[in-house]
């Protein structure tokens, strides 16, 4: 019997907004490399002293390092958002209802970004 | 029957990356990357981040991020490969090149660390 | 009146789907499923396409509209008015004819995942005693009426034909979580292969699309949490130690 196979194209996540939306959450982990990337040249410069440090300062003011900051930024978020909406239908506690789980997640990011905001001012 | 599938182990390091990554580098990208390039927020000093960077506490705090986040990023990167340019032909050489990406970046990181 | 496009295949002649258009009246009551019933009856004996119990129940007439999978008896006219309405055959799945599909593959996966109760030791003599709250653990996966619509709207199934799928995992699931089960040790082979529940990248489209709420993105993973840990614990366990 000859059936029609129906073709799928390599641009077909471009198809759906939602589909588009999927491909730029799973992008954001590029974006999470680059912060791997990024805060080890900060810890080396730390490290190699304060001249060093300064000279990071410095480059990290420049245009296209804040441009690619800003987009990680935003694609970092992407991330956390998408991450935590998606977490509580994995873990499924008995007898914890699942928006308790998600107010369990925000709050422990709430509650670590301060954290390290303090240790890092202080 | 015995099932030495890697799967479950590089999914758990996905997604232990995935949840260092989701609560801590957002603000550290914001502070590092924004804030204080921007000058929204005056810069630390250099002796305040040299004594945080020396704390073996922190060390270890961002080792484990460097490299669970390195392996979030292998393992996403991997499947995006595989659905988003339908390469799961290469699927081989995708492998080898992201998780050991994630590998050496992880002992990239270490060597940095300890020297900070 | 309201335009209805509608994919048409006939096997052996056309070598690729064409769409024709017809007028249909429109209805306030009136299913996408009414219209291709009043096309069939009206305008054009020819056309093929699958249903029966017209109350979303029996799961056969799953169809494209306007770009989503959907049951056509479920999914109202007046909701695409002034129209057009497009109607494609399910996608991901092998057309046969107009808007039937060739549903093989997936009657061949369902049984895979042993979707029966596996139950070691005594069968009780009357019935089995569950209590509502260990029903409710399976009960949403339970709701399942085989449509289809997971798979055609999910594109790691598109991509990668062998990929067990959502409700096939979904329904591997409903009895994994059965107080009444002790099959998962069976199933994992199955679940937990790489065309199992690894091969998910959590789209979540299978759970947006499906009719039933049975959001099987969301068993998928927790599938996946589950067969990590067991995973890890054979892993670091003395074998003796094992569970
Ligand atoms: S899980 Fe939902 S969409 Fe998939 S076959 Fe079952 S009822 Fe249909
Ligand atoms: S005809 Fe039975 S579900 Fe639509």
């Amino acid at each position: 019997m000859s059936a029609y196979r129906q073709p799928v194209s390599a641009f077909w996540w471009l198809r759906q907004w939602s589909y588009l939306l999927f491909v730029l959450r799973e992008l954001s982990s590029v974006f999470v490399a680059w912060f791997v990337v990024y805060l080890l040249l900060l810890v080396a410069a730390v490290g190699d002293g304060a001249r060093a440090y300064e000279d990071f300062l410095a480059w990290s003011g420049h245009g296209w390092v804040l441009v690619l900051n800003l987009v990680a930024t935003a694609f970092v978020l992407l991330h956390a958002v998408t991450w935590f909406a998606l977490a509580p239908r994995a873990i499924v506690v008995p007898r914890v209802p699942p928006w308790a789980v998600l107010v369990a997640h925000y709050a422990a990011w709430a509650l670590l970004s301060a954290g390290v905001a303090w240790v890092v001012l202080r | 029957m015995s099932r030495r599938s890697p799967e479950p182990l590089v999914w758990l390091l996905f997604s232990g990356g995935g949840m260092a990554a989701a609560l801590l580098v957002p603000v550290l990208l914001v502070l590092f990357g924004l804030a204080f390039p921007l000058g929204w927020l005056p810069a630390p000093d250099h002796a305040h981040l040299l004594a945080l960077v020396g704390h073996p506490i922190t060390k270890l705090v961002l080792f484990g991020l460097c490299a669970l986040a390195l392996f979030h990023w292998a393992h996403r990167f991997r499947y995006t490969l595989y659905d988003g340019l339908k390469l799961k032909q290469a699927s081989t050489l995708i492998i080898v090149v992201c998780y050991g990406a994630a590998l050496a970046g992880s002992a990239g990181a270490a060597a940095v660390l300890l020297m900070a | 009146m309201i335009k209805m496009e509608v994919t048409r295949f006939r096997p052996g002649e056309d070598d690729a789907p064409i769409v024709q258009s017809y007028e249909v009246p429109l209805r306030k009551e009136w299913a996408v499923l009414d219209g291709l019933n009043y096309i069939k009856d009206q305008l054009d004996g020819t056309l093929s396409y699958r249903w029966s119990c017209r109350m979303g129940i029996c799961g056969s007439c799953g169809m494209t509209v306007n770009g989503k999978p959907q049951l056509s008896c479920a999914t109202f006219l007046t909701d695409y008015a002034p129209g057009p309405v497009r109607v494609e055959p399910l996608r991901n799945f092998p057309v046969i004819r107009d808007l039937v599909v060739d549903i093989s593959d997936f009657m061949t996966k369902l049984p895979k995942v042993k979707p029966w109760l596996i139950h070691d030791g005594e069968v009780p003599e009357d019935e089995f005693l569950q209590t509502p709250r260990e029903m409710d653990e399976y009960k949403k996966y339970s709701m399942c009426i085989n449509c289809m619509l997971c798979y055609s709207a999910c594109p790691v199934y598109a991509l990668e034909p062998e990929f067990l799928g959502p409700a096939a995992i979904a329904l591997g699931q409903r009895y994994n979580l059965d107080s009444r089960d002790d099959g998962a040790l069976e199933r994992r082979d199955v679940l937990a292969s790489a065309a199992g529940a690894w091969a998910c990248t959590f789209v979540g489209e299978c759970s947006t699309a499906c009719p039933k709420g049975v959001d099987p993105a969301g068993a998928i993973q927790r599938y996946k949490l589950t067969a990590a840990v067991s995973a890890l614990k054979d892993f670091l366990l003395p074998r003796g130690a094992r569970r």
